[in-house]
């Protein structure tokens, strides 16, 4: 189970609207409980108040930015979404595969609170004129998906789902779909795929999904934790929604921040946009007696690796993008002296690598190549033009290379992790380039 | 259109393009593997990549995959920048990690993608120095070899198979760098098409494994353009020869015909051209008249073999002591032959030899085609149609690769969707999700469920007449003035209208029946909806079905039918025959060729196959096969094409009397005139036949004449790189021999002459390029990737739609009703071994299913009978004994006949079933 770190008198609803009815036993907050904090508020003040378009509109101004790492803005996401006449209507799909290394904060949302989602997920399909939506979890998140198959039933049987929505006259459902445990998934493009039980290799966009996504239909595929913004946004409006970063971040909102790590006290945390890493590294108690910070990455183990000194940076995408890393998913991986960078990068590649969906040359055959290097590094066995090898290959992943996202996520820690850690790969280089073919081969011996 | 600037240049390209189509088709070279100029782009293998700029200002560009980059008017790209030639080069090493460099061991070497995709980059050493990751390979059946260790991972396998062709057992397994193409289980490959894998595949992992059996290198085949003569469809097909053998068919571009890809039979079902058994030497039978005891034939005796004159004295002798002699002609055999038998025996004693129900029907074809006001279209034009009609065809048995190129009409719905959207068609994976389900309006009526129907918006199984009834009422709800059966039921009533209104919508509606089914209903109702069409002034097609290679030429030509000409022998009002490429026995039972030939004083034969037929004639004069022959076919379509010699068969054997039937009967007429014998040529004999027969006057330039060159040069049929010429017969003689000379075509027996692209020309014998060795090579050949030949599409076209109101059928068969003790035997088309030559070839031997009866569950019911159990036919004398397969679509009171099972069945009939007692 995940566990929010902060009690319930820090959590109020004027700051903290994702955690704040989050019973502080790690109890999932159900229908009733749920009802009468807030609990579908937003929902009707849409029906009453506004219109897709203005809704997409608040949304927009909110600057609610995506919170499966990406950090598109969910407004014009949304805004891109087809609808008119001649247009089927489509889908809201939740991302809920989470499997991003070193990230819980979903897990938090789907475990305690599902009826967030669900609300969210609501105002998407009446935003996007979606007539289903998909939660599509990961398959390991058995916990998660029981509480949240339960809340689907209860807010189908109260009315918020199903057909005519709360009398509105609008018909919306919500279908659970477990995942089968590809970090792929989590890629939208390739979730639909997977959810209209395809291989889930990724999509070419465009055609983006707001345009043809899952089956030829409009689809908006959003986070868990981004959806679960949207209610606060539509229920207080944009300029509180933006206020809540207290001026430090550009961004609006709240994010779940989140520490793993040799620290004191590894957690989830939900605070302004734009704290800092040393404010984060405080609430989770400081390194743990007798380590001392060698790097951190900020947000899963596609972001880039980080030094101390960018600690002081606020934990926002701008700020950290500039950083020459990602804020990804804010949840941030502390990286202890005693622990080599080496074999980080190694367990990493091997996890992009492993998880290639096997579509574009560049990730099927660079990656595993790049694990061989690294383990030869590992192993002290690496050769003289190794390192060179891996930076060239670091590039040939990179952005417009490769099919989709994926292996740009695995080349940023790896650029990374030599362009600050250099002398540490330079160490398992013991042989010159060729060495193993350097001795003649005898000829005329036999 | 659109101007693009590539490193320095203008270009003027087509803006709906992709830049890698827009720049292949300047001529300019980019790798790739993943595009295919007939499937679209999908970004997989990122070999595309070039550089493209903002504006002519931004020299820092980024790199783009060009097959996924949208042609955009005043782009700047550069092919040749650094680092897109280094990231391609990079490219090529990733894809190198797992292959295993087998190149001298692996079939594709010489015509390999990667190979020329390789050099083209220039990439040439390793970096990478650990472990290869290795595959085991499934048994795919007789057809295809499998060795996934050479897999480049490209996709194109599994893309082709199963969304171009519609095949469900091929997929793509695993992930990251451990994909593997294959089926779920070893198995064949259940696609009449999966020969189009070893052309897809832009390696070796799917090859052609008849090829294997006797491989040789491409660059040392000797090849012609040729024409297949497995069907009527006339897919253009290159055969490679080599030491006198066909070692392989590749597909050979026509961008209004075959495109890209051939079916099964066509490509794998040469090898009775290579049969040990077929005639090479004449041979003369003597005839001991026997007492006619025990009902056996009439004559046994010795067979000795002839040289040429005496062949000819012989049969010369034994047709001028006859009283009258017919000839029997062969819709497998060219225009240039029959008529060369026509002329030999008088227009009056010329039969097509085809069966008289079955000539009736091509007349009629023709006479639709090219009266009811819609064209005959070819397969590109059927794949612009967007609503379909079939009546009556299983296509996938009686013509396969148009039923492929329906297939692309009716999933075409999605490219227009896509449109709408503003996605390019090209954008393949896009078009497909948006697709969805979604196909243009086919209905398809048949008598059995077909690989086709999962496409149809509807399916209608049941017997001719009711297929018939259908089409009739369709043309009655397209134009009420067309007449409407009678006694209708709602469902089919309904379902007419649906068709019609359909039909109606559609900017190009396409009509397809044929002649499969022997039932001349079927054929008038495509007709009747074909005017009803035309009346309301709709563009569209018809599209009509025939059954061999040339059967629509022997329609045109004229004659009169096998029916008659048996009878003439019968009857004893001729006593002398002579058969052209044509076994009776595969086309009339054999008591009534037996009836026929028994009574002929003289039966002269020529074929290139040892036939039952062969077996009875007096004097056997060894054809040539269209491997070693030149002539002309009209196919289906009316198109009048050439096929060229692919190699003279005496040169490696020169025992060899084998001479092109045409040559034959010149000789044989000149024996019979007691003249000396002229030497003709092929260009005399077709412009004879353009002259003779005006509705074929067209096919005399359906191909080149023996004067054209090229620069002063003939054309080569051997690569520049063919190797060993002078030493082949060394075994034979150590003195080389004077390359054959060609007397009937531009086309040398050698590696001398005009093989290049540069200079646009019609009939290209193999696909070669500087740098291009795979038949990607077709690129270079073609206005643009995907589209034309730059002098144009081989062949002449016959059958265009005259002007003028062509009138209704106005007969109009009852509702089909089940008898109680009878059912009506029904002719059934079969890809493998549904074609008398191709069934003579080992590998597709292997791929025919056991010879069965079709029933539909009812019939088995009533008869108390499982699928397999034997079951016995009778049609009047005659009796056929087979397993039965019930099948759920097919209509109650209906059996279905395969085609070449021993009881020749040319239209329905009624028979009696007896159930076999299978003793336990």
């Amino acid at each position: 189970m995940s566990r929010i770190l902060q009690d319930r008198d820090e959590r109020r609803p004027e700051t903290h609207p994702l955690t704040f009815r989050l019973n502080d036993d790690g109890t999932p907050v159900m229908l009733d409980d749920y009802r009468e904090q807030q609990g579908y508020a937003s929902v009707e003040r849409a029906f009453r108040d506004l219109s897709s378009k203005t809704l997409i509109e608040e949304l927009k101004t909110a600057n609610l930015r995506g919170r499966g790492g990406g950090g598109f803005s969910a407004g014009l996401k949304w805004s891109l979404t087809m609808q008119g006449e001649g247009i089927p209507r489509g889908y809201i799909v939740c991302n809920a595969d989470e499997m991003e290394p070193g990230t819980f904060k979903d897990r938090l949302l789907l475990e305690q609170q599902p009826h967030l989602l669900i609300e969210g997920m609501i105002l998407a399909g009446f935003a996007n004129n979606a007539y289903q939506g998909y939660i599509f979890m990961r398959g390991e998140y058995v916990d998660a998906a029981r509480t949240v198959q339960r809340a689907l039933d209860e807010a189908r049987a109260a009315g918020w789902l199903g057909r005519d929505v709360a009398g509105s006259g609008w018909d919306f459902d919500i279908a659970l779909h477990t995942g089968a445990g590809r970090y792929i998934c989590g890629e939208e493009t390739a979730l639909i795929n997977s959810l209209e039980g395809k291989r889930a290799n990724p999509r070419a966009k465009p055609p983006f999904p707001g345009q043809s996504g899952a089956w030829g239909k409009p689809t908006v595929v959003n986070n868990v934790e981004t959806l679960c913004n949207v209610p606060s946004v539509v229920l207080h409006g944009a300029d509180w929604y933006q206020g809540l970063s207290q001026g430090k971040s550009g961004d609006g909102g709240t994010k779940l921040y989140g520490v793993s790590g040799k620290v004191k006290r590894p957690g989830l945390w939900e605070l302004p946009m734009g704290t800092t890493g040393n404010e984060l590294l405080e609430r989770a108690g400081g390194m743990r007696d007798g380590h001392t910070l060698k790097t951190w990455l900020p947000g899963g183990g596609s972001t880039g690796f980080l030094l101390p000194e960018h600690l002081e940076l606020a934990l926002d995408f701008d700020t950290i993008g500039k950083a020459g890393s990602r804020l990804g998913t804010g949840l941030i991986a502390v990286v202890a002296d005693d622990q080599s960078v080496v074999s980080l990068a190694r367990n990493l590649e091997e996890f992009f690598s492993r998880e290639s969906c096997g579509w574009c040359t560049p990730c099927r055959d660079g990656l595993p190549w790049s694990v061989k290097l690294l383990q030869a590094l590992e192993a002290g066995e690496g050769e003289r033009g190794d390192i060179d090898l891996l930076e060239s290959l670091a590039v040939d992943l990179g952005p417009g290379r490769t099919f989709c996202a994926h292996a740009p996520g695995a080349a940023m820690p790896l650029a990374s992790a030599i362009h600050y850690f250099r002398d540490e790969f330079e160490r398992g280089v013991t042989r010159g380039q060729g060495a193993a073919h350097a001795d003649p081969i005898p000829v005329g011996s036999v | 259109m659109a101007t693009i600037h590539v490193d320095g240049r203008d270009y003027e390209v087509d803006g709906a393009d992709n830049l890698l189509h827009a720049c292949l088709s300047l001529g300019l070279d980019i790798p790739y593997f993943c595009w295919h100029p007939a499937m679209g782009s999908v970004g997989a293998c990122r070999q595309c990549a070039v550089k493209q700029y903002k504006d002519a200002d931004d020299h820092q560009g980024m790199l783009v995959m060009s097959c996924m980059a949208p042609v955009q008017d005043d782009a700047y790209i550069s092919i040749e920048d650094d680092e897109a030639k280094a990231f391609r080069a990079n490219v090529i090493e990733w894809l190198m990690i797992n292959h295993p460099h087998d190149c001298p061991v692996c079939e594709e070497g010489g015509h390999c993608h990667l190979q020329d995709m390789t050099v083209m980059t220039g990439h040439d050493s390793r970096r990478y120095r650990f472990r290869k990751r290795t595959h085991q390979n499934q048994d795919l059946g007789p057809f295809i070899g499998h060795e996934m260790n050479r897999c480049i991972t490209c996709y194109r396998c599994v893309r082709f198979y199963n969304d171009y062709a519609g095949g469900g057992d091929l997929g793509a397994f695993g992930a990251h760098d451990n994909v593997y193409f294959g089926r779920f289980q070893e198995g064949t490959l259940e696609s009449p098409f999966s020969g189009n894998l070893t052309e897809v595949c832009p390696t070796g992992v799917f090859t052609d494994q008849t090829h294997s059996e006797h491989y040789t290198r491409k660059w040392d085949l000797q090849f012609a353009p040729s024409v297949c003569h497995q069907c009527a469809v006339g897919c253009n097909i290159s055969p490679g020869e080599r030491y006198g053998d066909i070692r392989r068919i590749e597909n050979r571009y026509h961008g209004e015909v075959n495109h890209y890809f051939l079916c099964d039979r066509g490509r794998f079902g040469y090898g009775y051209v290579n049969r040990e058994d077929r005639p090479r030497v004449p041979e003369w039978r003597e005839r001991q008249r026997v007492d006619a005891g025990a009902g056996a034939a009439g004559v046994v005796g010795g067979t000795i073999s002839l040289e040429i004159d005496d062949a000819l004295d012989r049969a010369a002798d034994g047709l001028r002591n006859a009283r009258r002699v017919i000839g029997i002609g062969s819709p497998r055999a060219s225009l240039e032959s029959n008529h060369m038998l026509r002329t030999l025996v008088g227009d009056a004693n010329f039969s097509t030899g085809i069966g008289a129900r079955e000539l009736e029907l091509l007349v009629r074809m023709n006479e639709l085609n090219t009266r009811s006001g819609l064209p005959s279209p070819s397969l590109r034009e059927i794949e612009r149609c967007d609503a379909v009609l079939v009546l009556g065809e299983d296509l996938i048995n009686s013509a396969a690769r148009m039923a492929l190129a329906i297939r692309q009409a009716v999933n075409a719905k999605g490219e227009a969707l896509a449109a709408e959207r503003g996605i390019p068609s090209w954008n393949a994976e896009a078009v497909k999700t948006l697709a969805q389900e979604a196909h243009h309006p086919f209905f398809l009526a048949t008598l059995d469920a077909t690989e086709l129907d999962a496409l149809a918006e509807q399916t209608y199984h049941a017997a001719p007449d009711d297929i018939a009834r259908l089409g009739f009422a369709v043309a009655h709800y397209i134009d009420p003035e067309a007449p409407c059966p009678e006694a209708l039921d709602d469902a089919t009533t309904g379902l007419a209208q649906r068709i019609a209104e359909a039909l109606l919508a559609a900017q190009r509606p396409l009509v397809v029946s044929g002649g499969s089914l022997g039932t001349p209903a079927v054929l008038e109702a495509a007709g009747n909806v074909a005017c009803a069409l035309a009346r309301r002034t709709r563009p569209g097609a018809l599209s009509l079905v025939r059954r061999e290679a040339n059967s629509t030429g022997l329609s045109l030509l004229g004659g009169q039918s096998l029916d008659w000409a048996l009878e003439c022998l019968t009857s004893g009002e001729a006593d002398g025959v002579v058969i052209l490429e044509n076994d009776l026995y595969a086309r009339v039972d054999a008591g009534q060729a037996d009836a026929a030939l028994q009574r002929a004083n003289c039966i002269v034969t020529l074929d290139h196959q040892r036939t039952a037929t062969w077996d009875r004639a007096d004097v056997g004069l060894p054809a040539a096969s269209f491997a070693e022959s030149d002539g002309t076919l009209i196919s289906l379509e009316g198109r009048a094409q050439r096929f060229y010699q692919v190699f003279d068969p005496s040169y490696i054997r020169p025992e060899t009397r084998i001479r092109e039937s045409w040559r034959w009967l010149n000789a044989l007429k000149a024996s019979v005139e007691r003249q000396a014998v002229t030497p003709l040529t092929l260009d005399e004999v077709t412009w004879d036949v353009a002259e003779t027969y005006p509705a074929l006057a067209p096919a005399g330039d359906a191909g080149l004449s023996a004067a054209y060159r090229v620069h002063g040069l003939r054309l080569a049929r051997e690569p520049h790189r063919y190797s060993g010429r002078t030493a082949m017969r060394a075994n034979l003689d150590v003195s080389e021999p004077r390359a054959p000379q060609d007397p009937d075509t531009p086309f040398a027996f050698s590696m001398e002459g005009y093989a290049g692209y540069a200079e646009p020309r019609r009939e290209v014998a193999f696909a070669w390029a500087p740098g291009w060795n795979s038949p990607q090579a077709w690129n270079k050949f073609q206005d643009e990737v995907g589209g034309h030949l730059r002098a144009g599409d081989p062949g002449v076209r016959l059958l265009g739609p005259l002007p003028g109101d062509y009138d209704y059928a106005r007969t109009l068969p009852p509702r089909f009703v089940a008898r109680d003790a009878q059912w009506l035997a029904v002719p059934q088309a079969r890809l493998f071994g549904g074609d008398e030559t191709s069934a003579r070839a080992e590998p597709i031997q292997a791929r025919m299913a056991e010879t069965r009866f079709t029933v539909s569950r009812g019939t088995a019911e009533r008869l108390r009978m499982s699928p397999g159990a034997p079951l016995t036919l009778h049609l009047g004398e005659r009796r056929l004994t087979l397993p039965v397969a019930v099948s759920e679509a097919w209509p109650d009171g209906v059996i279905g006949v395969p085609d070449q099972s021993g009881l020749s069945l040319a239209a329905p009939e009624w028979a009696h079933l007896e159930r076999q007692e299978v003793s336990a």
